[in-house]
């Protein structure tokens, strides 16, 4: 392992964002995300790039629509808050079909609420980024390593479906430090005929725009991209399974969530309990058929998360209600503990006959 | 060594994260899986920080640690909170010389170490924390003091290398205690 290096979650994903070719970041500080910006002021001046700390989230936002519309690579990042206040850029990004990258390092809410970790933002990022009919590419790294790994994939699933990718990820994320290799591999290119670049007075003009008072026609631009999304539900769902294979209750997870509950799967075991988790990787599109597939073995499934439960609902969605759906939550800024879910997952093998071999 | 919870504590300024910082670059160095997590927030100024590390031979699920084998505290306020945190069987290194009391639990061990006081007479007031995690690692055996000599060059920042000399002997300071 001698090319990993030690690096907090925010940092190592800054430092991904440049391997994969962002030279454009604009931001503007809050906790728990702040180191992102603190290491791009530093890195960008010295590879050419353009760090700027707008007035405003509103301000960034917009500023991230610009160069997207240009064709480049872009970022910006905040915590829930500031990323309310950027959810009007969010779907413009969607109705012009703008590919860009969106990082939020979530801390509990609702409004200014804390800065303690949370993944309150799930319906957010999943449901309602912004006005109008779209979706969001959703990735929820749940180490310093995926921090990384997602903003570089981030960037090509943004590339590649002219969407926006959101790096879901959680205080914990963003402060923690773990080895992380930045081994990142080819930086696929795409092609961008629809850049408005210039004309160079050899083509037409290319419009980047959102607007249409032509109801038949805005109707149609959704169809597509809705016809687009579907392909992309069937194609690029990520999940990470652990002990599942015979798992009677089955925990899903993601982020820090997910590390707390394999310490409880762990124990569970010891226990003679057949526990096992499946982690969504890609929070949109949802690993549906996993779970809708391992519903027809299981008994029962528990949703972990830090809200009020938010996840839980994809999960009964998933498994169209067929099996009990249990919540183990902590909100607010807390976070559950291992032994919190190993009480979850007991009472889930006993109330569904899962407690013996 | 399966899994070590540790838990470092002080006021903010004290190095509880560059310790933490320290034993966690080592662990990288031999291969082992690490966590490193700091608190965060408006108690990092003038009150208590803290860091937990975890340091194991297997993927480390939670990096958050509740129930430390190995509590550092570096000020009353932290010996307060995390005492009782303690695992059974587990250590406490405490700065006696900041800390005017004794550990209360009898199913732990208790090492009380005058690190503030011994960095001032040495000259090295800001190195309390590195006397106290020699000492650490001497009783739990953790990394051998050679290895952890050799990791302090590489976590100290480039500006304070002429700060490498003096964290070394605080270390072999905490050894010989």
């Amino acid at each position: 392992m001698a090319d990993k290096v030690l690096m907090k979650g925010n940092e190592a994903l800054a430092e991904a964002a440049i391997m994969a070719g962002c030279r454009h970041y604009f931001g503007y500080p809050i906790t728990p995300q702040t180191e992102v910006a603190a290491y791009l002021a530093k890195r960008m001046p010295q590879i050419g790039g353009t760090f700027l700390q707008a007035e405003s989230e509103v301000a960034a936002i917009n500023m991230v629509i610009g160069v997207a519309s240009a064709g480049k690579r872009v970022m910006t990042s905040s915590s829930s808050p500031g990323i309310s206040l950027k959810s009007e850029g969010i779907s413009y990004l969607a109705g012009c079909d703008l590919p860009a990258l969106i990082v939020n390092v979530q801390r509990g809410g609702p409004g200014l609420g804390g800065i303690q970790p949370s993944q309150s933002d799930y319906f957010q990022a999943t449901r309602g980024a912004g006005h109008g009919d779209f979706r969001m590419l959703v990735l929820a790294p749940a180490s310093v390593q995926e921090m990384a790994s997602l903003v570089f994939k981030g960037f090509d699933l943004a590339d590649k479906y002219r969407m926006t990718t959101m790096i879901l990820a959680d205080g914990t994320m963003g402060q923690m430090m773990e080895p992380v290799s930045l081994d990142m591999g080819e930086v696929k290119a795409y092609e961008k005929p629809w850049a408005v670049t210039g004309t160079k007075g050899e083509r037409t003009h290319n419009i980047v725009n959102s607007l249409s008072l032509l109801p038949e026609e805005l109707e149609q631009w959704n169809i597509r991209r809705y016809e687009m999304y579907k392909q992309i539900e069937e194609t690029e769902a990520m999940h990470e399974e652990f002990m599942t294979e015979d798992a009677d209750i089955v925990v899903v997870a993601f982020g820090v969530a997910a590390r707390v509950a394999r310490n409880a799967i762990v124990a569970a075991r010891e226990k003679g309990i057949k526990a096992g988790m499946i982690r969504p990787i890609t929070l949109w599109p949802f690993p549906k058929k996993v779970l809708f597939e391992k519903a027809k073995t299981a008994k029962a499934f528990i949703s972990v998360e830090l809200n009020m439960g938010q996840m839980i609902e994809d999960v009964e969605l998933s498994i169209r209600c067929s099996r009990p759906v249990y919540l183990c939550s902590r909100t607010g800024g807390m976070i559950p503990t291992p032994e919190q879910v190993l009480q979850s997952i007991e009472k889930a093998a006993k109330e569904n006959g899962g407690d013996k071999e | 060594m399966k899994q070590v919870n540790i838990l470092i504590s002080g006021f903010g300024g004290q190095g509880v994260l560059f310790t933490g910082k320290v034993l966690a670059y080592e662990g990288l160095l031999e291969n082992r899986e690490v966590t490193w997590l700091p608190s965060y927030g408006p108690e990092m100024r003038g009150g208590t920080a803290s860091c937990s590390v975890i340091i194991s031979d297997t993927p480390i699920g939670s990096p958050l640690v509740p129930n430390p084998d190995v509590l550092i505290a570096m000020n009353l306020p932290s010996l307060d909170k995390f005492e009782d945190a303690v695992a059974p069987g587990g250590m406490i290194f405490y700065d006696s010389s900041l800390i005017d009391r004794e550990v209360k639990r009898a199913d732990v061990k208790a090492f009380g170490i005058p690190a503030t006081k011994i960095a001032g007479e040495e000259g090295m007031a800001t190195l309390a924390n590195m006397i106290i995690m020699g000492k650490m690692l001497k009783e739990t055996d953790m990394f051998p003091q050679e290895a952890i000599e050799k990791t302090i060059q590489k976590v100290v920042s480039a500006k304070r290398q002429n700060l490498i000399e003096l964290n070394k002997k605080a270390i072999s300071l905490g050894y010989e205690l």
